[in-house]
């Protein structure tokens, strides 16, 4: 039989054998199943994988009728990472009725929820004119990011400062300032957008600056629940463990420190999210074979513990994507197809 | 951005070309998962749940209950025009119906 071509994880081409193939699908299943104790693929998933990486296919889509629902983040500053210069209210309307895209998502180009506060009222009048003109559900997004709190960018001491020198508990207490101040810049920002007229709103990136960077999101949403019932929040989270960066937060009495997807699922719920985005990082160092078997085990996992809505993020370096700005169509509709069918998923 | 568009194409539903954005619509209003809320549009709508990513078959259902189109003509709803009917179509709140209908004076309020 010849050989399978397909890629690694940083999306240089490599060539594999159908052995080679099984055993990548295996040890990236095993990985996943023996870190997060949860229930690896059985034959059924791993044949599905070997027939979809043996495919001579370019490009493969779902099997009609299994198409799920793409929310985004960052969709309207994407552009200008191209150097295109498009206003966002046109890129909302060229991602509606160009890209397919079921809702369009405004955010600022700092994407980030402190630094809207201060512009919060121009973010206002933008995405109100884009709620004129618009059609799909219109989604403000940016991240909680904890990093922006920390001096001299913000009002709080840098925990990263503080641990080389031993001052765990002053490095604590700097994290549990963070989280104060982000979850008042949330309240803040998302609650203005949503008596402007937005339809959702993603928390994105979830996670990055640890534990606390999670509880902040989480305490966020509640409050933001509280005032507004009927607000749609997407969780998106930033990897697929919780780094431990304060180590004894907890949230509904769990510790945050830890957690697999199919455990922050059940957290950003009981928190009210109404949309969940797990996570799983793409290894360099290992073929995109192995990264899916492992990504599949993960979001299956979260996607079987869900009660709500889970969109898994697929964008680059994530979800079996390789980590390369310019991800090859062949292993990512393999990557989108695999995601969507085995992990039954309501969306990416 | 390229990213979007391959997934778009491989696994999404297709936006207002189909029923795309009706199904993200009811995912974020009652936070469903996708056979309920495809389920939940296809029963609203009138139609099959395979209709639901059909660009020809819900081009026309579009076209007749005014819920927007990719090109839009002359005297067609347009834009929160559109937002009024899906909302009425669907039966799903739209937040930025209430502010459109307050500082109107056509109604409700912010």
């Amino acid at each position: 039989m010849s050989k399978i071509w397909t890629r690694m994880g940083d999306g240089s081409p490599v060539e594999l054998t159908p052995a080679e193939l099984r055993q990548d699908l295996e040890d990236g299943s095993a990985d996943a199943a023996d870190r997060g104790g949860v229930p690896g693929l059985n034959e059924d998933d791993f044949k599905y994988l070997e027939e979809l990486f043996a495919r001579r296919d370019r490009f493969v889509g779902v099997d009609v009728g299994n198409e799920v629902v793409l929310t985004y983040d960052g969709a309207a500053l994407k552009f200008k990472r191209h150097c295109l210069f498009e206003e966002r209210l046109h890129v909302l309307t060229m991602y509606e009725k160009m890209f397919g895209a079921d809702t369009v998502e405004l955010g600022h180009v700092d994407y980030s929820y402190k630094p809207v506060k201060p512009i919060v009222n121009y973010e206002q009048g933008t995405l109100e004119m884009g709620l004129l003109t618009t059609h799909s559900p219109l989604i403000y997004g940016a991240m909680p990011n904890l990093g922006l709190y920390t001096r001299p960018d913000g009002p709080c001491p840098n925990p990263m400062e503080l641990l080389p020198q031993g001052k765990i508990k002053e490095a604590r207490a700097a994290y549990e300032d963070m989280v104060e101040e982000a979850v008042r810049d949330m309240v803040f920002v998302v609650g203005s957008m949503y008596e402007s007229g937005a339809d959702g709103f993603n928390l994105d990136t979830v996670g990055a600056s640890g534990d606390a960077d999670v509880l902040a999101a989480f305490l966020a949403l509640e409050k933001l629940r509280a005032k507004y019932p009927d607000i749609a929040v997407e969780v998106g989270m930033a990897g697929e463990f919780i780094l431990g960066m304060h180590g004894e937060l907890q949230y509904d009495g769990q510790r945050l420190a830890g957690l697999y997807p199919h455990q922050q699922v059940k957290l950003a719920e009981k928190a009210g999210a109404v949309i969940f985005g797990p996570v799983v990082n793409t290894n360099t160092d290992q073929t995109i074979p192995w990264n899916l078997a492992r990504t599949v085990v993960f979001i299956r996992a979260c996607s079987k513990a869900a009660s709500i809505p889970v969109h898994a993020n697929m964008g680059m370096g994530v979800g079996a994507v390789p980590v390369t700005d310019f991800p090859p169509v062949d292993v990512l509709s393999r990557a989108s197809k695999a995601l969507v069918e085995l992990c039954d998923l309501d969306g990416l | 951005m390229g990213m979007a568009i391959a997934h778009a194409q491989a696994s999404g539903m297709g936006g207002m070309r189909t029923a795309g954005d009706l199904v993200a619509r009811v995912q974020l209003a009652k936070g469903c998962r996708i056979r309920e809320a495809k389920a939940y549009v296809a029963e609203k709508l009138g139609t099959s749940v395979m209709d639901l990513v059909d660009p020809v078959v819900m081009g026309e259902v579009r076209a007749d209950k005014g819920l927007g189109t990719m090109m839009p003509l002359a005297h067609t709803p347009k834009g929160i025009e559109c937002k009024f009917n899906i909302a009425r179509e669907l039966d799903v709140k739209i937040n930025c119906l209430g502010n459109f209908l307050g500082k109107t004076g056509l109604g409700g309020g912010e």
